[in-house]
């Protein structure tokens, strides 16, 4: 038999609700956590990472022994903890004598990993060492923008993967409505070679430059560091190809008669139905064709008709 | 992604990307590294800003806003895609009989106590519980109490109405549209048709179950500690031993003993069947045939060409001729030697 269970009180409900598949998705949260041997750059990357996304993230402090994401088996407790916090992006930092100050950048889908990234982190400096006017510093939780640069982010596997991840994860909350006056902060990418990534977080300064369009000028506000790309792990195709549907492909409709073409651009058929002429209205009627007259003729041909039958009859 | 000047622009994200971006030559400091990539970080960032401002924008008090484009840049779901929910029971039917919701509204005019009154729920019209009194008819049966009735029949279309809903939510569950706040736990199995009546364990069964319990350690229960008034275990299975190989004075030399104990208990029983007498005579008459025939092999033919016209068969005249020491053989195995003379002489007359 079965029974149905339901939650007991409004709070959970909602809950449950929020952590439901939905069809245009509003974010994903981030779960911060660590290994059981950090150091102390480590700490420092991983809880300036949290202070950043504060908004939208879960740090962990305890010492996890069972999470290996690179390995079959070690991701289980990782995908529990994605369950129960409800987290889609994962960092995991973590040291080691063969990886030094490893943080494993990845994300989930359906509380499963989905792809994985390997960094190390060297050149590290926190935001306590940058000096800088404090009115610059921007308001937390606002959009960042997010650069990157350098031809490597395309040409290489591992940095376009990379490029990915970090958008995914610093990019914020998806907006409609921005409003102009709380844009404040930037991460710049740039590829140095082909496994090193230097990130850094400015804050940005709007200069009156006669236009609309502000002049820019960037001021490092922290932290940095540089990124050193280790080990990967890419989405399977299929669950890739299942994961990147959007509710958009699905309401897609086909829209008749409208093609479109690379030269011409967007074209239309126009069916054109028959001319009805003899219905048609005319633009001034003749004497002829008055209503009056029409009716007039209508009933004398009846009077005659009626005479005639009349003198049949007798 | 539109390309703005060889940058990719993501407006939604505020992103930008320059593919085309990079070093002639690593700069050897920190600082002029970080110097190069803010200076054309700023290049990028007021790419998006020219995207950004450029936009349709409203005034609001706390600044202006702009209506942002969506994102371009394609990024995996969370979650995978919602499941359209399967239509229940009374869906399907409606549809068929083409019935259509009705809004209907939630006060109702109650004509017995002159008020408007919910038509669900708390103090609800037409409520059963608010009639004391139910007039009796010509065919109620005496002995029942129809108050009690109304409740237990009230009681029946409920049960009724959640079996429909549970069926129709595992139809919901098949399809993996359940609602996000409902789970279908199982209260016990499911019991259909007739069941088979337990069957009891007999104490012997029971015994033998404990005994293998019991022994089902490294040590085989050698060093478990017995509880009070334990009884050895019955039906002890049994445990293979083997003996060292490694020969040696004590425990070492059972392993021969062993093997010896064995050779020597084969060797005894079947000490009148080690000479096999038939086959030995056989062996001996075959080898000297083989002999025989090698020395005389020409010889013996010019000599069955001679002796056609003589009614006994030609072939075998060498052969009864050194016949003085075979004399033992003939007598075990005449026959055979008969049997063969009867089909070569057939033989030879065709």
């Amino acid at each position: 038999m079965l029974k149905v269970k339901t939650p007991k009180c409004g709070r959970v409900k909602r809950e449950l609700e929020k952590r439901a598949p939905k069809l245009v998705e509003t974010g994903k949260k981030t779960l911060i956590l660590q290994g059981t041997k950090t150091s102390n750059v480590l700490n420092t990357v991983l809880s300036e990472i949290y202070h950043l996304k504060r908004d939208n993230a879960i740090r962990y402090t305890r010492k996890n022994d069972s999470i290996r994401p690179f390995e079959s088996g070690g991701e289980t407790s990782l995908e529990f903890f994605s369950m129960k916090t409800d987290c889609s992006i994962f960092v995991y930092g973590s040291t080691s004598k063969k990886r030094p100050d490893n943080l494993v950048i990845g994300r989930t889908y359906d509380h499963h990993i989905y792809d994985l990234i390997e960094v190390g982190v060297e050149n590290f400096k926190r935001m306590n060492s940058f000096t800088y006017d404090k009115k610059l510093a921007p308001q937390a939780g606002s959009k960042p923008f997010i650069v990157f640069s350098g031809e490597a982010f395309e040409s290489v596997d591992e940095l376009k993967h990379l490029k990915e991840v970090l958008l995914e994860l610093l990019r914020g909350e998806v907006v409609d409505n921005l409003n102009l006056a709380g844009l404040g902060r930037v991460y710049v990418c740039t590829a140095i070679s082909s496994n090193r990534v230097f990130l850094t977080h400015c804050a940005m300064r709007l200069k009156k430059s006669g236009t609309i369009v502000p002049r820019i000028e960037l001021v490092e506000i922290g932290p940095s560091m540089d990124f050193v790309v280790r080990r990967h792990r890419l989405p399977n195709e299929s669950l890739k190809k299942e994961a990147m549907k959007t509710a958009k492909d699905k309401l897609h409709k086909k829209i008749k008669n409208v093609s479109k073409d690379a030269l011409q651009g967007k074209l239309g058929k126009i069916y054109v139905p028959d001319q009805k002429i003899g219905e048609m209205a005319l633009p001034n009627k003749a004497k002829g064709v008055k209503r009056e007259r029409r009716e007039a003729k209508m009933k004398n041909s009846n009077d005659e008709r009626s005479s005639k039958k009349q003198k049949e009859d007798s | 992604m539109e390309t703005q000047n060889e940058y990719q622009v993501d407006l939604g994200n505020l992103m930008a990307f320059d593919p085309f971006h990079h070093f002639t030559s690593i700069p050897s400091s920190r600082e002029e590294l970080v110097a190069k990539c803010l200076s054309n970080g700023t290049e990028l960032v007021q790419a998006v800003v020219s995207g950004v401002f450029n936009l349709p924008s409203t005034e609001d008090i706390e600044g202006p806003l702009v209506k942002l484009p969506p994102p371009t840049t394609k990024l995996p779901r969370e979650k995978p895609l919602p499941k359209p929910k399967p239509p229940t029971k009374w869906e399907q039917f409606a549809k068929a009989k083409g019935i259509r919701n009705r809004k209907k509204d939630k006060v109702v005019w109650d004509e017995q106590t002159g008020t408007w009154k919910r038509r669900y729920g708390f103090d609800r019209v037409n409520d059963d519980a608010d009639v004391p009194i139910i007039e009796a008819k010509m065919t109620d049966e005496p002995g029942v109490d129809p108050f009690a009735k109304r409740v237990a029949e009230k009681k029946e279309r409920v049960q009724k109405n959640q079996k429909n809903q549970l069926q129709n939510l595992k139809t919901a569950a098949k399809a993996g549209a359940l609602p996000s706040h409902v789970q279908l736990a199982a209260t016990a199995l499911p019991i259909t048709g007739t069941q088979a009546a337990k069957k009891k364990f007999t104490k012997d069964e029971l015994g033998n179950v404990a005994g293998l319990a019991s022994t089902a350690t490294a040590s085989g229960g050698k060093f478990d500690k017995k509880l009070r008034g334990e009884k050895p275990v019955k039906n002890q299975g049994k445990h293979r031993k083997f003996l060292p190989v490694v020969e040696g004075s004590g425990i070492g030399s059972q392993e021969k003993e062993q093997t010896d104990r064995v050779l020597s208990k084969l060797i005894s029983s079947n000490s009148h069947e080690i000479l096999n007498v038939d086959k030995a005579v056989t062996m001996y008459n075959v080898n000297k045939e083989r002999k025989r025939r090698n020395q005389y092999g020409k010889p013996s033919s010019t000599r069955n060409e001679q002796g056609k016209s003589s009614s006994t068969p030609s072939k075998l005249k060498p052969n009864n001729k050194p016949m003085k020491a075979k004399s033992l053989p003939h007598k075990g195995k005449g026959s055979f030697s008969k049997k063969g003379k009867g089909s070569f002489s057939k033989k030879g007359k065709a």
